[in-house]
C-alpha cells in the first residue's frame, strides 16, 4: 500500500496524456482544449491547472521560476515550488532570466521573456464569456461559430453606464483574430505583454479542466473599441520606492510609520535586480 | 529585511506546518488506524465515496491525516489517486450478484425475497448515550458472546441467497419498459473531462463521487419544489459485489476466465418515478421509470438523492437548476467546491489593485462630467 512518488508525481500516462492537450492548445491558438485534469496534492482553485502543466513538461535539467502574483517568496509560490522541488529535484530560481520554465499566478514578468522560456499561468476561470453566458453547452458553440457579440455587449454596457470600460484584470483578448481568450487574471498592464511574445505561453485551469496557448509571436489584442482604446492600469507620477523604477506595475500600500501611501514593485524579483545593479554601479563608481 | 509584505513565506509556511503539528500532537493521545477501521465505518464510507477510490485502510489514514476533516481527507484521497495509472477496467458487475446486509422496499410491503433490515440508525432515537462516556472492553465482549449466542439455536441456509431487483416483479407487469440491455462502454470521467451535453454514465460517475452534502441538497431542493421528480424508493440495499476482470492480453474471453479482484461494499438505490409517456393511440399513459443512485459503502441519504437527480437530469427543464446537468454536475465535487472556495484565502492584491484602479478611473470620469 505504501508508495512512492514518481518523478514529478505523476505516472507516465497521465503526463503524456497532459502534453497531447498542450500540443492540441499550440497548434489553435486561444483555444481551451479540454483535458483530463487530475486532483493535486494543492487545493483547486491554487493553481493546479499550472502545476500539471509545470509537471507535464519538467525535465531533470530544467530550472524552474514561481511566482504569484508578482511575489516569488509569496506563501503559494513557495508552496508549489517545494512540491515541485520535492518530487522531481530541479533547480529553481528567482531571476527570470536564470528559469526556462515559469509558472506565474496573474503577472507576466516586467523582464522581457525568450524563446528559451515557457510560461504557465494558472487560470480559475478560462472562459471569456462566462458572465455573459453560464452554461459551458453555449459558450462553447458560441466559440464554434465565432460569436462573440456577448463580450463586446459586455464592453458596450459598461461604456453606457460608467462611460469607460470598466474591466479590472482578465480583460479578454483575440488571439490571432480568431478566439477569444481569458488572459488569465493579470492586470491590463500585462495584456500587451502577450503580444507577439517570444515564449511560449501556456494556460492552465485545473477546475475547470482546461489547456489553452499561446504560442510564440502571435497577435494577441486587447479587446476595445476604436473610440474608446484598450487602457491600462495607470501610475502615472509614481514610481517604486525601493529602486525608482517607473513603467512597472506597482503595490500601493501604506507607510506603516506615515500613513502615506507608497508604491513599489509588485515584480520582486526585477525589483531586487534592479536595487543590484544599482548598488553594483554605485561600488565600481566609487573604485572609479 | 521589510521588503515586500509578502517576503518571508517559506519561514512562515514552514512554521505554519509545525504548529499544525503541535496541533495534532499536543493531546498526547495517539489514534490507531485500526480503531478508525473498527469504529468510523461510516466515515471510512463517505471518504471512500467522496474520494472515488475504494481503499477503507486508505480512508482511515486520510482521516487521520485530515485530523477528521472530512474535505481533507477526501482532497488527500484523491491527490493520492492521481498518481496511480488506471491499468484496466473490471467487467460489468450485476448488482443481482451482491450478498445483501440490508435491502427495504418503500413501495411494496411484500417484495420477493422479504424486507431486510440489517444495520441501520432508521429506528434509533437519537439520544445521547451518556454511558459511552465510559465504554469497556469487558462489557463489550460480554455483550458480544451473548449476541453470538442467540444465532447459535438459528439454522443457516446452506446455500447463498441472492436477492432478485424489486423491479423486476413489476417489470413482469407491464409498469415498466423492458429496455434492452446497453453495453456501450461507459466513459470515464478521470480520463475525459465532461462534455456537454453528457451522457448518462458520465452524469451517474459524477454524482457518486459527489459531495455527500451538496448532493443531498440538491436531491431535496428537488423534492421540495425545485424540480419535478417526486419517486418512491422501489428498492435500497446495502452490501458486497464481487468484481472480476478479465486479462489484459488474453485474446479468448470466456466468462471463467476472469479474475475474481476482491469485493466492495456499496448501496444501491432504485428510485420509481411516475412519468408521463403517449401510448401507440397517441393518448397520454402513465408509466414508471428507474432513478439510479450507488455509492462506496453505506450511504443511503446519498444514494437517494443520487436517485432523484438522476431522474431529473434525464429529463432537462430549464425550470429547474436541479434538471441542469451543469449547474449539478459542476458544482456537487468536494474537492473543486471546497478548493475554489478556500482560494479566496490566496493574495489577490494585483487582481484588486487592477480592480481599484478601475474604479478610480471611473469616479475621476464621472466628476470631471459633473463638472
Amino acid at each position: 500500500m505504501r508508495t512512492n512518488t514518481h518523478f514529478a508525481f505523476f505516472d507516465e500516462g497521465s503526463k503524456k496524456e497532459i502534453r497531447r492537450a498542450t500540443l492540441k492548445a499550440v497548434a489553435i491558438p486561444g483555444y481551451q482544449v479540454p483535458f483530463a485534469s487530475r486532483e493535486m496534492p494543492i487545493a483547486r482553485g491554487w493553481g493546479t491547472g499550472g502545476l500539471q502543466l509545470t509537471l507535464s513538461l519538467i525535465g531533470k535539467t530544467d530550472v524552474l521560476k514561481v511566482i504569484d502574483q508578482g511575489a516569488d517568496e509569496s506563501v503559494n509560490a513557495v508552496s508549489i515550488k517545494k512540491l515541485v522541488q520535492e518530487t522531481t529535484g530541479v533547480q529553481v530560481t528567482d531571476q527570470t532570466e536564470e528559469a526556462d520554465l515559469i509558472q506565474s499566478r496573474h503577472r507576466i514578468p516586467e523582464i522581457p521573456l525568450t524563446k528559451d522560456q515557457i510560461l504557465v499561468l494558472q487560470v480559475p476561470m478560462p472562459e471569456p464569456l462566462r458572465p455573459v453566458e453560464a452554461r459551458e453547452y453555449a459558450t462553447k458553440r458560441m466559440h464554434s461559430e465565432d460569436d462573440y457579440s456577448g463580450a463586446w455587449l459586455m464592453l458596450f454596457e459598461q461604456i453606457v453606464k460608467y462611460g469607460k470600460t470598466a474591466t479590472a484584470a482578465d480583460h479578454p483578448v483575440y488571439v490571432n483574430g480568431r478566439y477569444v481568450m481569458a488572459p488569465s487574471p493579470i492586470p491590463r498592464f500585462d495584456n500587451p505583454k502577450m503580444h507577439q511574445s517570444e515564449a511560449l505561453i501556456l494556460l492552465g485551469a485545473g477546475r475547470e479542466k482546461k489547456i489553452y496557448a499561446v504560442p510564440p509571436y502571435t497577435a494577441v489584442e486587447s479587446l476595445a473599441f476604436e473610440d474608446y482604446p484598450f487602457a491600462v492600469e495607470s501610475f502615472e507620477g509614481q514610481e517604486c520606492r525601493l529602486c525608482g523604477s517607473a513603467h512597472v506595475f506597482l503595490d500601493e500600500l501604506i507607510d506603516q510609520k506615515t500613513g502615506e501611501t507608497v508604491y513599489q514593485c509588485n515584480d520582486t524579483s526585477y525589483c531586487m535586480e534592479q536595487l543590484n545593479s544599482t548598488e553594483k554601479a554605485e561600488v565600481e563608481s566609487s573604485y572609479a | 529585511m521589510g521588503y515586500v509584505p509578502v517576503k518571508g513565506g517559506t519561514q512562515a509556511i514552514e512554521a505554519s506546518i509545525k504548529r499544525l503539528t503541535y496541533e495534532r500532537l499536543k493531546g498526547e493521545e495517539i489514534l490507531e488506524i485500526n480503531t478508525i477501521l473498527a469504529t468510523m465505518g461510516s466515515m471510512i464510507d463517505q471518504v471512500m465515496s467522496e474520494s472515488s477510490l475504494y481503499s477503507p485502510e486508505l480512508a482511515a489514514l486520510a482521516i487521520k491525516q485530515g485530523e477528521g476533516s472530512l474535505e481533507e481527507a477526501v482532497f488527500l484521497m484523491r491527490a493520492h489517486r492521481s498518481t496511480l495509472p488506471r491499468h484496466y477496467y473490471s467487467e460489468t458487475v450485476e448488482a443481482e450478484t451482491m450478498l445483501v446486509e440490508r435491502r427495504i422496499s418503500a413501495s411494496f410491503k411484500d417484495i420477493p425475497g422479504g424486507q431486510l433490515l440489517g444495520a441501520t440508525y432508521d429506528y434509533t432515537h437519537r439520544l445521547l448515550d451518556f454511558g459511552l462516556l465510559e465504554e469497556s472492553m469487558e462489557t463489550n465482549r460480554r455483550w458480544l458472546e451473548d449476541y453470538k449466542d442467540n444465532f447459535s439455536a438459528i439454522q443457516g441456509s446452506k446455500e447463498v441467497v441472492y436477492f432478485p431487483k424489486v423491479v423486476d416483479y413489476l417489470r413482469e407487469e407491464g409498469l415498466f419498459e423492458t429496455y434492452k440491455p446497453d453495453n456501450t462502454a461507459p466513459t470515464d470521467v478521470t480520463k475525459k473531462s465532461l462534455q456537454f451535453p453528457t451522457t448518462r454514465s458520465a452524469r451517474l460517475q459524477v454524482m457518486t463521487r459527489g459531495q455527500t452534502g451538496a448532493v443531498t441538497s440538491f436531491g431535496y431542493a428537488s423534492l421540495r419544489g425545485y424540480g419535478q421528480v417526486h419517486p418512491t424508493v422501489g428498492e435500497v440495499r446495502v452490501g458486497k459485489i464481487p468484481i472480476y476482470t478479465i486479462h489484459p492480453n488474453e485474446v479468448n474471453q470466456e466468462p471463467e476466465d476472469q479474475f475474481y479482484i476482491g469485493e466492495i461494499r456499496i448501496t444501491e438505490v432504485e428510485s420509481f418515478v411516475p412519468v408521463t409517456v403517449k401510448n401507440d393511440n397517441n393518448k397520454d399513459e402513465l408509466e414508471f421509470e428507474i432513478g439510479y443512485g450507488a455509492c462506496y459503502g453505506q450511504n443511503e441519504t446519498k444514494a437517494i438523492a443520487m436517485s432523484i437527480l438522476d431522474q431529473c437530469l434525464e429529463h432537462p427543464n430549464t425550470d429547474f437548476p436541479t434538471h441542469d446537468e451543469e449547474f449539478v454536475l459542476l458544482h456537487i465535487d468536494s474537492v473543486e467546491s471546497t478548493g475554489f472556495i478556500s482560494h479566496l484565502k490566496l493574495p489577490h492584491y494585483v487582481t484588486f489593485q487592477s480592480k481599484l484602479d478601475s474604479i478610480r478611473q471611473v469616479k475621476k470620469e464621472v466628476q470631471e462630467v459633473e463638472n
